[in-house]
């Protein structure tokens, strides 16, 4: 049996009927991630002490006959971003290379409760602003399916260690489409959910109004055991929403008819390639083929999208990273006892600008930059006033568009997996790539990334089905008939 | 020429709730270093904050006392700036939509004449940790246990015009802060900070000129101290014709002059924005409302109703009204006054001359509150009658006032212990009379060749031998009576 | 490529980022902020004179806590990650010279 292969609820089911252990699958698992991940490099840190023994308790609680969870024993790897106490979090920078937490994230206490075993922390772009998890202090992580390309990001490592069979299922993050770009390019389920259905508590943060946690696994199904664990109102985040949680998996149905679906003409535009396009249009046509309804609709103001996210998640970053300076936690620079080098700063800056200098990478102080001058004196009407309006036009034509569908569906990238280093002295270029998934995250909606096909070259490519808000079900049911009546999801990278 | 001074304050108070303002760390001062931070307040990676409902009451009440116009979608703006006490390096505060704003205060000048002084804004916002500069210049410490304590920041109209008026604003806005329970206003511990906007312009003009903000000031004193010497500073600029600037100066206390700020800082660019952890804080009706029900009358308020109701006296109401206890005791005081005692002459006069003077004095005498001694609205009432029934006389009262004081013992029980009842018979004060008059012959002779003092001599004699306890008033009649047939 | 930022605000802001550049990445960082910011003037064509700013994508409001104490960690743990400390303080290089 090639347990690594399987899903966490194929593993659940195992389990339960007692045909293998917790420590089998944990120990299965961290071989492979030993053997193989040299090549992928989707782990920054990983926890195997605790992870077996946590395997162990699962396996006694079995035994002993007591009633489990669905994730109770079932292996996951975590975004090096989410807060695990007494587990490094580096945010795949060099300013955290050696903080270590004092505290849990919400979804990690929830996790803990549910026994769900964490087997490390995964790679990403530094404080996941990157399209490719080449911005990492530890090094590009690659895509499963072709080495020599990226896996998408910034949460390439959740991505691609649940392609490479190295975890079943995995949590990471979404602020502009790091969660789906990456479940796109390599060809795994995942779902940001709506903008306060997960709490944001021990996320740390990149853009506070734009980041929301979700999942990567192999299969819908998985999607929604994960979601109805994570889910669900948090006192410690002001943001999180009081609303009902559903059982999720009672939204696995496979029917299509009565569904209507909003195709997005903006989303057909030049830039795309024609690969892509011709798959998502082949994805509609088999939507259409299980009796939903299609319809095409209009969000006008999607070609700002992405000038309005490059001033908002900046301004906002720029001050979520200010905390990282060496004083109380994190990264120093070794040179602080040097003192001011040109007599008009004080010690103290000059500690402040060397430990920055030295643990930030280029994107991040690009970013960190662009923000602050958008914040700064004489400028903050003319940027940041200015994008929170257009974001207010951008949310408005999904509040339409919802009027008349339930879902919408459109191409999660405008490209395949692209080449590693292809873009990365391109700043603007990279920021394109995500020309799809940002809108979506400026309004706040849920959205999965839906294996749908394979490039000539064979890299996968995904379709992004989006709801409105808190209506993840929907997107469940829409993606559960696709996955049932498609076999896109079975399909795996060759890594030996 | 004739200058004068254009002043504004701000003000920040620390507000008196049991946790911070986001998260659930105690406020309580004096604690080990860094023993009263979570992970919130020390801004980890990944924190979020979530607003304490009892700084947003405080706050509400003091919009209410300082008549003030409450914003009803009042939202949290991030100030952005880097101090190592500042762990997030940006303060949680209120730029676009304060908590209230467009209020004033009424000061009541020598004079009786009053003056409103317009409140600017107030906002809600969080306090900075402490740093400690090692003596070497080596090193700096820093502790964040007040990092995180909410704050409320008073900004003032440019309206006061003297350091007179500015003591009686600061005394009136403490007196407020404290009665209402916002803020325990304790300087010493850095519960209330003053800043002061300062510039000076000739008499009769309307122009602000360039301002001068004078950071540090850590007591009503320096407050008062530094401003007399920025406005001479200034004054004298402008005498010799020089251009005040508009800069950041602070108190030094050593020289005792405000000095420039030396800055290796960039001019302040806080790039403020709207704090995406918070959702707008909606002040409803209702809610304002309830709290103005539950709100105590104002100190100012009540000194107006003292003065007209009670006709008590600005000094007697300015010691009664110091604090919201010892004013509620009087209250109390009047209250029994009336219930427990109908028909005796209990006035508020005699309450009030009893708590502004002897109580007070002891209080001070001892260094202590009224809170900490066991002394009873009723006690002080029983006392109060038993000098006006005439039972023991204002002496013997004064007497056993710091033993009722201390012990928490009912007047009348002491006075029957220690038999002070007042003697008020006239054949044994008589008596008394008599045997003093036998044994000083050569004081009568003194009185009677016209020295005044020898009668009061005499008056001190008869109570000596009564152990005080003689009716002062018998005495002196029977005295006067037999001298004059000496 | 417009010149919308030049050298000199690219080094004010870094200042206020507490980022020293060095020679050559300010010309970098210069030249590709311009890129984008150019980029970004597209929001320029949109007539958003009677839009309202959204800052919260969640219609939440009025979230707030019960003035309830808990326990703060230990000292040791609030230090355990601080690069330098001294007496159960942090420690930093001097701020006041």
């Amino acid at each position: 049996m090639e347990l690594h292969k399987s899903t966490a609820h194929e593993l659940h089911n195992l389990l339960v009927e007692k045909k293998i252990s917790s420590l089998e699958i944990t120990t299965s698992i961290y071989e492979r991630i030993e053997k193989l991940d040299k090549k992928i490099n989707s782990y920054i840190t990983l926890t195997k002490e605790s992870a077996l023994q946590k395997a162990k308790g699962v396996d006694k609680k079995i035994s002993k006959g007591e009633e489990i969870s669905s994730l109770s024993g079932i292996p996951i790897a975590i975004k090096d971003i989410i807060s695990t106490k007494e587990i490094r979090t580096t945010c795949g920078s060099k300013i955290l290379s050696n903080y270590i937490p004092i505290y849990d994230a919400t979804v990690i206490e929830k996790l803990k409760k549910a026994d769900a075993v964490i087997l490390g922390k995964t790679n990403m772009d530094e404080f996941a602003m990157g399209s490719s998890t080449e911005n990492s202090a530890y090094g590009v992580c690659r895509n499963p399916w072709n080495i020599s390309t990226i896996p998408g990001g910034s949460s390439g490592g959740s991505a691609a260690c649940v392609a490479a069979d190295f975890a079943p299922l995995s949590l990471g993050s979404d602020t502009g489409g790091s969660i789906r770009q990456p479940a796109s390019m390599c060809g795994v389920v995942g779902l940001k959910p709506t903008y306060g259905r997960v709490s944001r508590y021990g996320l740390v943060a990149f853009a506070s109004s734009l980041d929301q946690i979700g999942s990567f696994t192999k299969d819908v199904r998985d999607t929604a055991i994960i979601l109805n664990i994570i889910a669900g109102h948090d006192s410690m985040d002001s943001t999180s929403v009081p609303e009902d949680v559903p059982n999720y998996t009672k939204h696995l149905i496979n029917n299509a008819k009565n569904l209507k679906i909003g195709v997005p003409k903006e989303y057909f535009i030049k830039g795309t390639s024609k690969e892509v396009e011709k798959t998502i249009l082949n994805s509609i046509e088999t939507f259409k083929k299980l009796g939903a309804e299609i319809l095409e609709i209009s969000l006008p103001h999607t070609e700002y999208a992405v000038a309005a996210y490059y001033i908002i998640a900046p301004a906002e970053a720029s001050s979520n990273l200010a905390r990282y300076d060496g004083v109380h936690y994190g990264y120093r620079t070794k040179d602080e006892g040097r003192g001011a080098r040109d007599g008009d700063i004080s010690a103290i800056v000059d500690m402040y600008e060397r430990t920055r200098d030295e643990g930030f990478g280029d994107e991040v102080k690009r970013r960190i930059m662009l923000g602050t001058y958008a914040l700064s004196s004489g400028y903050y009407e003319a940027y940041y006033l200015k994008a929170l309006k257009v974001r207010t036009l951008i949310k408005n034509d999904f509040d339409e568009a919802f009027k008349k569908c339930d879902v919408i569906i459109t191409p999660v990238s405008p490209t395949p997996a692209f080449k590693i280093g292809e873009k990365i002295s391109d700043p603007l270029q990279m920021y394109l790539s995500d020309i799809f998934t940002i809108p979506v995250n400026l309004a706040g909606l849920p959205a999965i990334s839906l294996p749908c096909g394979f490039s000539s070259e064979g890299l996968p490519i995904g379709l992004q089905i989006i709801g409105k808000p808190f209506d993840e079900g929907k997107i469940l049911q829409a993606s559960y008939t696709f996955e049932q009546n498609t076999e896109y999801h079975l399909k795996k990278p060759k890594l030996n | 020429m004739e200058y004068e001074p254009v002043i504004g304050l701000e003000i920040h108070a620390e507000l008196a709730t049991k946790t911070k303002l986001f998260c659930s760390c105690s406020t309580k001062f004096g604690a080990s270093p860094n023993s009263q931070v979570c992970p919130i307040c020390m801004g980890l990676p990944g924190v979020l904050p979530v607003v304490n409902e009892k700084a947003v009451e405080h706050m509400i009440i003091t919009a209410l006392a300082l008549n003030c116009t409450i914003t009803r979608q009042t939202k949290f703006d991030r100030k952005n700036y880097y101090y190592p006490d500042l762990p997030k390096n940006y303060q949680i505060s209120q730029q676009y939509f304060p908590f209230a704003k467009d209020g004033f205060l009424e000061i009541k000048l020598l004079g009786d004449e009053k003056k409103k002084i317009g409140i600017g804004n107030i906002h809600l916002e969080e306090d900075a940790g402490k740093n400690i500069h090692l003596e070497n210049g080596k090193a700096s410490l820093v502790d964040l246990n007040r990092t995180g304590i909410p704050l409320v920041e008073i900004v003032t109209k440019p309206d006061l015009r003297s350091p007179e008026e500015v003591e009686i604003f600061m005394d009136t806005l403490r007196d407020i802060l404290l009665y209402t329970e916002v803020s325990d206003c304790k300087m010493e511990e850095g519960s209330l900070r003053f800043e002061a906007n300062i510039s000076v312009r000739e008499k009769g003009q309307t122009h602000l000129p360039p301002r001068v903000e004078i950071k540090n000031l850590n007591s009503f004193k320096i407050v008062l101290l530094a401003i007399k010497h920025e406005i001479e500073r200034q004054t004298k600029m402008l005498e010799k014709k020089e251009k005040v600037l508009q800069e950041t100066r602070l108190w030094d206390e050593e020289k005792q002059i405000t000095r420039l700020m030396r800055s290796k800082e960039e001019a302040h660019d806080y790039r403020y924005f709207p704090e995406p952890d918070l959702p707008p804080l909606f002040i409803s009706e209702e809610e304002i409302e309830k709290i103005k029900k539950e709100m105590p009358e104002l100190p100012n308020v009540r000194k107006e109703r003292f003065i007209t109701k009670y006709r008590m006296n600005e000094y007697d109401s300015r010691i009664i009204l110091s604090d919201k206890e010892t004013a509620d005791f009087f209250e109390e005081c009047l209250k029994l006054g009336e219930n427990v005692y109908p028909g005796t002459s209990i006035f508020s006069k005699d309450i009030a001359n009893w708590i502004a003077g002897p109580v007070t004095r002891y209080l001070n005498e001892h260094n202590t509150p009224l809170s900490k001694t066991q002394i009873t609205p009723q006690y002080l009432v029983e006392l109060i009658s038993l000098v006006n029934k005439g039972l023991i006389n204002q002496n013997t009262a004064k007497n056993i006032l710091p033993e009722i004081l201390e012990k928490g013992k009912a007047p009348q029980e002491i006075v029957k212990e220690k038999g002070l009842i007042q003697v008020t018979d006239e054949e044994e004060i008589s008596q008394a009379v008599d045997k003093i008059l036998k044994e000083n012959q050569q004081v009568i002779d003194d009185f009677k060749k016209g020295k005044t003092n020898a009668f009061s001599f005499l008056v001190g004699q008869v109570m000596k031998s009564t152990k005080g306890k003689a009716n002062p008033q018998t005495v002196n009649k029977l005295l006067k009576q037999k001298l004059e047939i000496l | 490529m417009k010149n919308i930022i030049n050298k000199k605000d690219v080094e004010y802001v870094a200042r206020l980022s507490r980022l020293k550049l060095k020679g050559e990445q300010t010309e970098k960082f210069t030249r590709q902020l311009n890129t984008i910011l150019e980029y970004i003037e597209k929001l320029n064509e949109l007539d958003t004179s009677k839009t309202e700013p959204t800052s919260h994508v969640v219609p939440l409001r009025n979230v707030r806590r019960k003035d309830f104490q808990k326990p703060s960690p230990t000292v040791e743990e609030v230090l355990k990650n601080a690069p330098d400390k001294e007496r159960g303080y942090f420690k930093v290089p001097p701020i006041i010279e």
